[in-house]
């Protein structure tokens, strides 16, 4: 039962790596968001071969990471069920492109590998991304920047009852495993053939929390509109955030900073 | 006023959970809803609160309980659930108890002074930024019981609100019920804590009232609670 409790942990380490305080964790949420959303759609933009023009973007979340002081190592360990899924994704560029493009110590790379690589770079960089956002940034003021945005009230409502409920679904799956472990010593696991009552009482258990739940809030006057604490201001410091980040992401984008470092080094030697 | 008249209640169709039950309760009256395991004393209050709906009529300061009412009513009236855990939805205990206030727009300044001092009454002050899923059983019923109080409703529905609790805070929760002026109904196995809050006794059996009457009457009825799977207060059986 340790996996269960540590996925609820981590679950929960979000919420508290969010609630910490630094330099990142003090800036507005919109500023944050806008951001991250940005830098998303910036690396997603680099051609499908502009490796080396792409690693350099890496920058901005090992900065942040400096800033924040959130280990990055956490967001490895945390995002190791997706990063896997994230590598998946390219992994067939190298059977179907097979021209050789560039050679390193005589061996021959074809575009497939440079764009699988890209491919996963890009994945990775994303997920540091918004990995950031949500480990500095409370959930709440994310959804209240969101909304702040003009983003449809009925949708960010779902976004925010749908991450609770997953809360709430992993410590109710640590409750029973802790009950099927204490009664099934020295198993491994949970045995086959009590999957599928275990699966359906998990998703019954949890439907009633839920409901249970929701008709607490209900009866606390709750009514299709969220009262989100007030979010730190926007100011100048947001603003120049939230620009020089942009710039930056732009400029990278336009210049390929790398490949002008390779020559500088190559012309010297 | 609370009113139930001839009111019907199942769960599964054939199998009635509150069976033609009727009584009224005046205002400011502080009332103990006892009775055996399954007795119904749960179902009442989902009832009173309109979270499930039966058969017959329940009237709360003259509102019947209709769709159209159901927000008026549920302002009048706040419910300290059986599970704490059912109860806080927030990531902290402050986020949770200032979620009544704003959805009854109150002002966020109001609203935080109300959060505090009902945290200061219960010297629950240390909890202020605890993380709901980290609480303790008992710290979790203690912060339930502020939310509700800082909602500041007409009526307060208890549901064992001191199972869980250690005797320091279950005599703060006592003390905190005997202070209260508005109407409050609650249900618990704790005969002693009814005793000590409580004027008026309704006890249910199978979804029936049983006995209704002053709580140092029903309370003192050996044969009446033994018959109900109920024992005397403690501290009554003592002095015997
Ligand atoms: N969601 C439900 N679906 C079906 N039956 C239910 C449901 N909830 C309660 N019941 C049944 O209704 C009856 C009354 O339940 P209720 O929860 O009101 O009892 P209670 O008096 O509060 O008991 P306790 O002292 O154990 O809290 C019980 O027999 C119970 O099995
Ligand atoms: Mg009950």
């Amino acid at each position: 039962m340790d996996k269960t409790r540590n996925a609820l942990n981590e679950f929960g380490m979000m919420d508290e790596f969010a609630a910490g305080d630094s330099p990142i964790h003090r800036l507005n949420a919109t500023a944050k968001l806008l951001c991250t959303v940005s830098y998303i759609l910036v690396v997603m933009s680099f051609g499908k071969y502009s490796l080396s023009a792409l690693s350099v973007m890496i920058l901005w979340p090992v900065l942040l990471f400096q800033l924040s002081g959130i280990p990055m190592g956490a967001c490895f360990y945390k995002l190791r069920m997706i990063l896997p899924l994230v590598m998946a994704v390219g992994l067939f560029n190298p059977f179907f492109d097979r021209g050789i493009m560039l050679t390193l110590w005589g061996i021959g790379i074809s575009g497939g590998v440079v764009s699988m690589l890209t491919l996963m770079l890009k994945g990775i960089l994303c997920l540091m991304a918004s990995f950031l956002l949500a480990a500095t940034t409370p959930f709440d003021s994310i959804c209240a920047s969101l909304s702040k945005l003009h983003v449809p009230g009925t949708l960010v409502t779902l976004f925010l009852l749908t991450y609770r409920y997953i809360g709430v679904l992993g410590r109710e799956l640590a409750i029973m495993s802790d009950a099927y472990h204490l009664r099934a010593p020295g198993q491994k696991g949970i045995h086959v053939s009590a999957w599928g009552s275990f699966l359906g009482q998990l998703l019954l258990r949890s439907m009633d929390r839920a409901q249970e739940l929701y008709s607490s809030m209900l009866l606390r006057g709750y009514h299709k509109h969220f009262h989100y604490a007030p979010t730190r201001p926007f100011r100048w410091k947001d603003f120049f955030f939230l620009f020089s980040g942009i710039s930056f992401f732009l400029l990278f984008r336009m210049v390929d900073v790398a490949s002008i470092l390779g020559s500088l080094f190559v012309s010297v030697r | 006023m609370i009113e139930f008249q001839n009111v019907s209640f199942s769960y599964e169709h054939p199998h009635k959970v509150i069976r033609d039950l009727s009584f009224s309760i005046k205002d400011g009256e502080c009332v103990g809803l006892i009775g055996a395991n399954g007795a119904g004393k749960s179902t009442v209050m989902k009832l009173l609160l309109g979270l499930v709906r039966g058969e017959g009529k329940i009237l709360v300061d003259g509102l019947e309980m209709r769709k159209e009412n159901l927000a008026l009513i549920r302002r009048k009236l706040g419910f300290v659930l059986q599970n704490s855990d059912n109860q806080m939805f927030m990531p902290t205990v402050y986020e949770d108890m200032i979620f009544a206030p704003l959805n009854y727009m109150v002002g966020r300044e109001e609203a935080e002074k109300r959060v505090d001092a009902v945290l200061g009454r219960l010297g629950l002050g240390h909890l202020k930024h605890r993380h709901n899923h980290k609480l303790s059983g008992g710290e979790k019923r203690m912060a339930a019981i502020a939310t509700i109080l800082a909602m500041e409703p007409e009526a307060i529905l208890m549901d064992e609100p001191t199972s869980a609790l250690d005797p320091y805070n279950r005599r703060i929760v006592i003390n905190i019920i005997r202070e209260l002026a508005e109407t409050r109904i609650i249900t618990s196995h704790d005969l002693d804590m009814i005793l000590d809050t409580c004027t008026r006794v309704i006890l249910l059996s199978d979804g029936r009232v049983a006995a209704d009457g002053p709580a140092s009457e029903i309370l003192r009825d050996k044969e009446l609670l033994e018959k109900n799977h109920m024992e005397l207060p403690l501290s009554l059986s003592r002095r015997e």
